[in-house]
């Protein structure tokens, strides 16, 4: 297999093949049928690369086709241990989202479909680029999907806000493109294996060997930096967030929050602490403030939400603030704890989003006030729910326990202010967290609520799968450790 | 050379179709005859390296493979414009045979203004590149808007073509060899006289009148909103183009060597098109117009490659030139098709015209610059190019952040097409718009997405 074709190859060019083909058939059931089908073969090949990881398995996970060569550019495709956590949480995520929107009536199904899956294509292409440009290329390629995702589907001031959301992200990219050609400028010459000599080149080895004094550095850094925190997004790159999130179709916010925020983070941990060590460790500080200024502010706000999707947007906020602020506080455990965190962060949140969904299709009410008593209507998605909510809250034996608890770790060695402010908003999870659950589910049954009913066997298969997927992890993370092994290691011999 | 005589003589020749044939609508097919004979001569030039003719004794004509290259996009982006809007010259007035007849005198002013050697020359191309379009643009002769138009270019025109004139006439009497010629008049590295450098500045003045950069951009909205429509893709586009690659070669041959002197005017004067090219097409309601602000706004980009006149900025303008041409006559080509000028009027359009919304939507993303499309590979090598110069690398930072504004006015023809409504009963077109045309807009897209993944189709070219 390794050398016709190989995993990342499949990974990117499957849902692009999928997502074009779906946007030809007209027949609405089979768009569904077809969508579904094409992300659990990708979920499929995803969890068999996880079988070929290692030094002997090269040919399997990487692949350099010849493009724009005399840039110094490739096609150059490559899955890591990083790369492979984060395509199988997108592998995973995917067939959730289409099913948990099974049954969901989307108008003009088969471009909403199509364009999904052309999202995914470039959300993958994101997780597998060794070349800074192809790296450009995909991370402005999911984007344009998600801006026609956002605009066309959703409430009624969503063109707005997506206008927004879109604006941002660009203009962030856009001076991440300018950090990218800075270095490129800055890179040794090299010679492809066909012989080809570029003076410079884009291909992530001679990235890593860029040399840049440290004032460069520092400003490298903030060009890189700010594409990332406005994808993540950090305080205070935020404002788009908690609008796009309200106002965007549930699924298509499961796929920008699930997934596309773990971009930011996947772009701190392969481009930005490798190309600039110093200047990282030079800003951490005023990065970690931000994060937790952030957190503290989004739990804030998340408190007195009355809108339920707004709810959710705030808490992602607090949590990727979180993990931002664990990994620059660079040391080992905090780094270990975020490859974690962010797998199960997705899982997560998407877990949360479909209990909004399912409330939104059943009884079409996202302010919480005018909810209640639902446990007595459906008991099952009760259950479930506190289930999602506590591995969100990070109780032990949940998956936010593992991850949450490393990063504390690490963020107390690093200071010990940070971790204290830190898990006040942790407390501050809890209470709004639990206080979404008594309102809508338990109380009196509110007029709205009245025609509420439980979740039909296949929801119950959906939740199920997510539901074991938070034990999963939180009884036994090894796996995902023994996964990022290699590329934390390298991280931490980067950054120090 | 083969372009500089081809076009002057179909034009010619069309000027007596114009006289013998009496069907207007067979013009067209004459003028797409002529384009693409134009494109083979100077394709075998380019690829052989030898000229059919040889009109050029006295050296004043230097072609090379840049120039070589520059003419043959330009005969593209003719054609392409020939092919999809060719019969909405017929709209403009009776004489539709001289319409295209000028068009090929304006193709041999930009071949002259890519190919001059000397002084001399550059002023002839210019002004061949100029008064026909004085006559272009006045050419709706009941149209008010089009008369004032045609005499506001030919006063503003005729006062750039001034000052062009004195600062020859200043850098000729500047250098002590008493020549024209581009290599003559390199001033010395250490003593730039008063009367150069005032010359010099007379020329940035005049060659920034021409691309219509921002302050002496004043001419260009009017203008291109009185024109008739197509007569506004060609000027804003290839006409446009024409003038910067009289710009590069000028400062490239000439004044290369003293870049640090004058450089700071070029970044002065980028800073503003940008500026004002990007914060007054926002407020545009008229697509018309906006359109004419965003060849305002793309003008600034192309002024870094004149800032940092290195290896990626020639390479970075002949693919600016070609991906910015292509989709502006792509979304003028749209335009002219359509009833309502206003923004609105695209409202639901990608309901009613499915493949004419696509194709809008790629040539705008296109001139804002998403990857993948002609727009980006042209605005990376600027960047590129504006980087590798070393200075003043602030400047790029601004222009990104324009870039991004360019996203908004932009967007919004996308946001009308896709996502809103169209009234009752809403009329996009009085014709039926034919396969043919919605055909050639894919023709378009597929040559935009192609210069966009392989640049190396233009840039190869330049090294083979």
């Amino acid at each position: 297999m390794g050398t016709f074709i190989t995993f990342p190859e499949l990974l990117v060019w499957l849902p692009f093949l999928a997502g074009i083909l779906c946007f030809f058939i007209k027949k609405e059931n089979a768009v569904r049928q077809i969508a579904l089908f094409t992300t659990l073969i990708i979920l499929a090949v995803s969890v068999a690369s996880l079988a070929y990881t290692g030094k002997e398995y090269y040919a399997y996970n990487n692949v350099v086709y010849y493009w724009l060569k005399y840039l110094g550019a490739s096609l150059y495709f490559g899955l890591d241990g990083t790369g492979k956590l984060l395509t199988l949480l997108t592998a995973l995520a995917y067939p959730l989202i289409f099913a948990s929107s099974y049954r969901k009536n989307i108008k003009d199904a088969s471009s909403y479909y199509g364009l999904m899956l052309l999202c995914m294509s470039g959300i993958m292409g994101v997780f597998v680029s060794m070349d800074a440009l192809l790296f450009y290329f995909f991370w402005e390629l999911a984007l344009i999907p998600a801006y026609f995702l956002c605009s066309r589907w959703g409430a009624e001031r969503r063109i707005q806000t997506t206008f927004k959301f879109f604006v941002y992200t660009f203009a962030g990219s856009l001076l991440m493109l300018i950090g990218i050609i800075f270095v490129y400028l800055h890179t040794p010459a090299r010679t492809f294996s066909d012989g080809t000599f570029v003076s410079h080149s884009f291909v992530i080895d001679s990235f890593y060997q860029a040399v840049l004094t440290p004032n460069q550095q520092n400003w490298m850094f903030w060009l890189f930096f700010l594409a990332f925190a406005i994808k993540m997004p950090v305080f205070p790159f935020h404002t788009w967030q908690p609008d796009t999130y309200d106002q965007s179709l549930t699924p298509t916010t499961m796929v920008l929050s699930g997934i596309m925020v773990k971009m930011g983070l996947f772009g701190v941990i392969r481009w930005l602490f490798p190309l600039f060590p110093q200047a990282s460790e030079h800003f951490s500080k005023i990065v970690i403030i931000l994060c937790v200024a952030g957190m503290v502010y989004a739990s804030l706000l998340a408190m007195v939400q009355d809108n339920l999707k707004k709810l959710v947007a705030y808490s992602s906020i607090a949590h990727i603030g979180l993990m931002c602020a664990a990994l620059f506080a660079m040391n080992e455990i905090s780094v270990k704890g975020v490859m974690v965190q962010m797998f199960s962060h997705g899982i997560n949140i998407i877990g949360m989003w479909m209990i909004v969904e399912f409330l939104e299709r059943k009884v079409n009410v996202r302010k919480m006030s005018e909810l209640g008593g639902i446990a007595n209507k459906a008991p099952v998605l009760t259950i479930f729910t506190v289930l999602i909510v506590l591995a969100n809250i990070a109780l032990p034996l949940t998956n936010g326990f593992v991850g949450e608890y490393m990063m504390f770790s690490g963020l107390f060695i690093y200071g010990k202010w940070y971790a204290i402010a830190g898990l006040v908003c942790i407390i501050l999870a809890a209470v709004y967290s639990l206080r979404m659950v008594r309102q809508i589910f338990y109380g009196e049954t509110s007029p709205a609520s009245a025609n509420m009913t439980d979740l039909g066997i296949y929801e119950k298969l959906v939740f199920t799968i997510v539901i074991v997927a938070i034990f999963m992890i939180g009884i036994y993370p090894e796996p995902f450790f023994e996964l990022t092994k290699e590329a934390v290691k390298i991280l931490m011999l980067k950054a120090i | 050379m083969n372009a500089i005589v081809f076009s002057a003589l179909w034009g010619v020749v069309l000027m007596f179709v114009g006289a013998f044939v009496k069907s207007r609508g067979s013009v067209k097919y004459i003028a797409i005859a002529g384009a693409i004979l134009g494109l083979v001569l100077s394709g075998m030039e380019l690829y052989s390296g030898l000229p059919l003719f040889n009109i050029d004794k006295t050296d004043m004509l230097r072609t090379g493979n840049f120039s070589l290259t520059f003419i043959c996009i330009v005969y593209i982006c003719t054609l392409v414009l020939f092919l999809l809007n060719g019969k909405d010259f017929e709209k403009i007035g009776n004489h539709v045979a001289e319409y295209f007849a000028l068009i090929f005198f304006v193709l041999c002013g930009v071949s002259l203004c890519a190919t001059f050697d000397t002084l001399l020359l550059l002023f002839l191309g210019i002004e061949i590149m100029s008064i026909p379009l004085y006559i272009l643009t006045g050419s709706e002769k009941s149209n008010l808007k089009s008369n004032e138009a045609s005499l506001k270019y030919f006063l503003m025109g005729a006062f750039s073509t001034g000052l062009l004139l004195m600062g020859i006439a200043f850098i000729y009497g500047a250098n002590s060899n008493g020549s024209f010629y581009l290599e003559h008049i390199q001033p010395g590295k250490e003593h730039l006289t008063v009367m150069m450098t005032v010359g010099i500045v007379f020329m940035i003045v005049a060659l920034g009148f021409k691309v219509s950069a921002a302050p002496f951009h004043f001419w260009t909205p009017d203008v291109y909103d009185g024109a008739p429509t197509v007569i506004t893709s060609f000027m804003a586009t290839i006409v446009k183009v024409g003038g910067f690659i009289a710009f590069i070669r000028l400062f490239e041959g000439s004044f290369g060597a003293i870049q640090k002197d004058w450089q700071i005017l070029i970044v002065i004067l980028t800073v503003l098109t940008l500026l004002i090219g990007n914060i007054t097409a926002i407020f545009q309601q008229s697509v018309k117009r906006m359109l004419a602000y965003s060849s305002i706004a793309q003008a600034g980009f192309m002024l870094l490659a004149i800032f940092a006149l290195n290896g990626p900025a020639k390479e970075g303008l002949l693919i600016y030139s070609a991906a910015y041409s292509l989709a502006t006559i792509g979304i003028f080509a749209i335009l002219i098709k359509l009833n309502d000028y206003t923004i609105d009027g695209f409202n639901g359009l990608a309901r009613k015209e499915p493949v004419m919304a696509f194709a809008g939507a790629l040539f705008l993303f296109s001139l804002t610059g998403i990857p993948l499309t002609a727009g980006f590979t042209a605005k990376f090598y600027v960047l590129l190019a504006a980087l590798q110069n070393g200075h003043y690398q602030w400047l790029v930072v601004v222009a990104v952040l324009f870039a991004a504004t360019s996203a908004y006015y932009y967007f919004r023809i996308i946001q009308a097409m896709y996502f809103k409504e169209p009234a009752e009963n809403r009329v996009f077109t009085d014709e039926k718009i034919p396969a043919s045309f919605k055909f050639m807009l894919l023709v378009t897209c597929a040559l935009i997405l192609i210069i966009g993944a392989y640049p190396e189709i233009i840039i190869g070219w330049l090294y083979h």
